[in-house]
């Protein structure tokens, strides 16, 4: 267990997260990329402060935070997938390109 | 022991990551979601986190759960029976992301960090608690202000109708 094999890890959970995130089609299947993104991020904190800096506890807040942006991730991905379904019968990101550049 | 544990729930994390954008069915995919959080969960726990371990086990448990509804109501290809390409862009969301792990790898592996400082102290938790109750309370101020405009954004944006509108308009 080192700090580089944490690391390495935090990186290929983002990784797999971006994959997802860019490659779905379901707006709810894209969530689940985001959700997989700052799990790495949970981990890269908690081997940040346990490795770095374990006297002083910005990595466990850091921690809390990113479980904190998980669950209100979900909870306003959901009410805008609702949303958009109920106003135009949409689910897929293909349905809601609008602001494309 | 810490070893073979860490590497064992490192594999799975990683596994179950990938199994989420492989399986069929978007509710295997949920749990596939909740395997690679609860390895995360038993990591922290082997760095000694043991508050945020159990916290992270005990809250994707219950998010997956409520996710698992939402799949099943949002689910494209329902029960196998309309067998569908679920991606889009797949070469390049492929390329883009092995371009980025290999980019992270890179920079962990070559970045000389920094020797540690300080050590654990008895009680993690107890320094958590206290950090966020003194020098970090803006943290914790701004996590529950975000909560309660994601309370309140949540349920306008799903509701179907206004504060003052009538169930069935006459």
């Amino acid at each position: 267990m080192t700090l580089d094999a944490f690391l390495l890890l935090a990186a290929a959970l983002f990784s797999v997260g971006l994959y997802g995130a860019l490659s779905q089609q379901s707006i709810v299947m894209l969530m689940m990329g985001l959700e997989l993104m700052v799990n790495g991020i949970v981990v890269a904190g908690g081997a940040f402060w346990y490795y770095i800096a374990p006297g002083a506890a910005d990595g466990q807040v850091l921690v809390l935070v990113a479980v904190t942006v998980m669950a209100l991730e979900m909870a306003m991905g959901f009410a805008v997938v609702t949303a958009l379904f109920r106003a135009r019968d949409a689910d897929l990101t293909d349905d809601a390109e609008d602001l494309r550049g | 022991m810490q070893v073979a544990a860490f590497w064992a729930l490192a594999v799975t994390a990683v596994a179950s990551g990938v199994a989420v954008f492989r399986v069929d069915s978007m509710a295997r995919a949920t749990f596939a979601l909740l395997a690679s959080f609860l390895c995360v969960g038993g990591l922290l726990l082997l760095l000694d986190l043991h508050y945020l371990g159990a916290l992270v086990v005990l809250m994707m448990i219950m998010e997956m759960l409520v996710m698992a509804v939402f799949m099943v109501m949002y689910m494209m290809n329902p029960a196998g029976l309309m067998p569908m390409t679920m991606i889009h862009n797949g070469r390049w969301a492929l390329g883009i992301s092995v371009a980025v792990f290999a980019a992270l790898a890179a920079g962990i592996v070559l970045t000389p960090w920094p020797p540690r400082r300080g050590a654990p102290p008895d009680d993690p938790t107890y320094a958590l608690g206290e950090a966020i109750m003194g020098p970090k309370m803006l943290v914790m101020m701004g996590i529950g202000l975000a909560i309660l405009a994601t309370m309140i954004g949540s349920v306008v944006l799903s509701t179907d109708r206004g504060r003052y509108d009538r169930e069935d308009p006459r």
